[in-house]
């Protein structure tokens, strides 16, 4: 076993904890989005959706709760979308040619600017739900200890898998791209559609018959499935709509994930094998 | 004779239509300094990409460290070391880390690691520095700590791509003792600049480049001595005999008299030309007042070769 990809990791997480203002921001940020816009809408789509009760013997969940695993996934995507953003200045300030220079394989790099993306997202998922849960939202509903152990390495084993095929694919286009400002557009023009053409805000179920097709292709839907299963459970009602999942639908999501890192592994390993940085 | 440790055969690359390097060929051999000298834009940084396994390959063959850099980039990785032309130096890690980063990259085991980076820092004067992060270092720290960098990997062939550019006169000397010193610890040094004295102090031999070519190799004596032209001044007590001896010798092209003494010009190597010129005046009992002989400088070579003066520009790559 190569363990090379540890040296690149150790630089990404020397950089990401040596600002501590940046530092402090990303790990407040996600944190206040949950505070503020969760608790200014859930007054309002709570009172909304007493309209619609849950059938009798459904388990109802009150839109922060609801919103609270969105939030998580999209604090994710952000995240590994931007991931990627390191590689892009280490080429553009040329620190990518010592990298290159050395016997370390260029798989590596990736590997190890993707795992410490990984990373980075984990600790954010951690303070979500730990802040989450001080600030009123219902996860774990009547879980033991251990349902809620195995609950949350379910979650991390989401969004490790996402955002890993996230961070690659920010990798992609951070290695073919000349500036941040390009990486920057590319995410705004994803980031937007696959925010929207998902359930992580509200239900889908509402969707247009496109919009509903669509969001089968976009793997926000599946991590989301992924969260809302293992911080809720399998059969809820949230603003108006049953949610129930079986477990092979989650093995299904899970393997949807898997496939989505997978092919983006495939297409960065491309990338970098055919790099050339002077 | 010593090995070859870099054989560079025809080697040409061109970027988008762009001919940077047109063919050349050398040899460097283990344990010399080796000085490509040429103008910005003449191919020098090409060069070094090509033979540090940065660019491809497109023609021509390149063996370095007795790895064929198209077939086994791997393993020539291995056995260099680089300090690139602009600096590459992650302003937010500290000297320590800088270098504990680079000892990692080339999988040097944790023990031995530690112990070549105090080493090494002590050898470039930066013990003190080692929690400094490097954007606080002055322009000859970061050089100096760059060369260390490159060093301790213990690289059979350490490439030098301009090293002293942009520094000032004081730190450029240092530099060039910092070189000659890693040279004699052993290690083969290919180096590229467009300072004349540079080359012509630290070389033992040179490749002119221009263009993408190689006009003239050679060291640095012979590359000065082959442009023939070492000038004797001689004053004596009488010039116009002095003048007269003199006029058989074979290895003066001519003399010209002045109120201020003789120039003489020398066909061959000036210094070994001098003392037969000086035994022949004072055999025929003509005393010397003064003698002063004046060498073609590596400007002299370059203008010679090129055809134009080359003058200092600044960091560009
Ligand atoms: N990446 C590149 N793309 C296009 N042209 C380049 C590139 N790198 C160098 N060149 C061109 O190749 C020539 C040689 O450049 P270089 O090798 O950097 O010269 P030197 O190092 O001797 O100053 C120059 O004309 C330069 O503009
Ligand atoms: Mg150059």
């Amino acid at each position: 076993m190569a363990w090379e990809f540890l040296t690149i990791y150790w630089r990404e997480m020397i950089r990401f904890t040596r600002f501590k203002a940046l530092l402090f921001s990303s790990l407040l940020q996600p944190a206040l989005w949950l505070a503020f816009f969760g608790v200014a809408m859930s007054s309002n789509f709570d009172r909304f959706a007493s309209a619609v009760p849950a059938p009798p013997g459904v388990f109802p969940v009150e839109y922060l709760t609801f919103m609270a695993a969105g939030v998580i996934a999209m604090t994710t995507l952000f995240t590994s979308l931007f991931g990627g953003i390191s590689l892009l200045f280490d080429k553009n300030w040329g620190l990518m040619r010592e990298m290159l220079a050395s016997p370390i394989p260029r798989t590596h790099i990736m590997i190890g600017v993707s795992l410490s993306g990984m990373t980075k997202s984990f600790i954010q998922v951690i303070i979500i739900m730990v802040f989450g849960l001080l600030i009123g939202v219902h996860f774990f509903p009547g879980y033991t200890p251990l349902q809620i152990a195995v609950s949350v390495l379910g979650i991390l084993a989401f969004v490790g898998v996402f955002s890993l095929g996230f961070l690659l694919f920010s990798s992609i286009i951070s290695m073919r791209m000349e500036s941040p400002e390009g990486l920057q557009g590319v995410i705004t023009l994803l980031t937007l559609p696959l925010f929207f053409v998902s359930n992580s805000l509200y239900p889908i179920q509402a969707f247009p018959p496109l919009l509903r097709a669509l969001s089968i292709y976009n793997p926000l839907t599946y991590l989301i499935t992924g969260i809302r299963y293992f911080t809720i459970g399998s059969d809820f009602f949230a603003i108006g709509a049953r949610y129930t999942y079986t477990p092979v639908d989650i093995l299904i999501s899970f393997a949807v994930l898997v496939i989505f890192a997978a092919v983006m592994y495939v297409l960065a390993w491309q990338t970098f094998r055919r790099a050339v940085v002077t | 004779m010593a090995e070859t440790i870099i054989d560079v055969k025809n080697l040409e690359h061109t970027f988008n239509g762009v001919r940077a390097v047109r063919g050349i060929s050398f040899t460097v051999r283990e344990g010399e300094i080796f000085s490509f000298l040429g103008p910005n834009g003449a191919g020098k940084s090409t060069t070094i990409n090509v033979l540090t396994t940065l660019l491809p390959l497109q023609k021509g063959t390149v063996r370095v460290a007795d790895h064929n850099v198209a077939q086994e980039p791997e393993k020539v990785r291995r056995s260099i070391g680089i300090v690139f032309q602009d600096e590459v130096l992650d302003r937010d890690l500290t000297v320590w880390e800088t270098m504990e980063f680079h000892g990692r990259l080339y999988a040097i085991p944790r023990e031995e690691r530690r112990r070549r980076i105090d080493e090494m820092l002590r050898v470039v004067e930066l013990e003190d520095k080692r929690n400094e992060r490097t954007k606080h270092l002055s322009g000859g720290m970061k050089r100096r700590l760059e060369i260390a960098r490159g060093l301790m990997t213990a690289p059979r062939v350490l490439f030098l791509d301009e090293p002293t550019l942009g520094l000032d006169p004081q730190t450029r000397m240092r530099m060039w003792d910092y070189i000659r010193q890693v040279n004699e610890a052993g290690t083969t040094i290919f180096l590229t600049t467009h300072y004349m004295e540079e080359a012509d102090m630290l070389s033992d031999r040179i490749s002119i480049i221009d263009h993408g070519e190689v006009i003239a190799s050679g060291t640095p004596e012979r590359l000065k001595n082959a442009l023939g032209e070492d000038v004797v001044y001689l004053e004596t007590e009488n010039d116009a005999e002095a003048r007269e001896v003199l006029d058989r010798l074979e290895s003066i092209r001519s003399i010209t008299e002045s109120p201020r003494g003789l120039s003489i010009t020398i066909d061959e190597d000036g210094s070994h030309c001098l003392p037969v010129i000086m035994d022949r005046v004072r055999g025929a009992g003509i005393g010397i007042v003064s003698v002063n002989l004046k060498k073609p400088t590596m400007d002299d070579v370059f203008v010679h070769y090129t055809g134009r003066e080359l003058r200092d520009t600044g960091r560009t790559s």
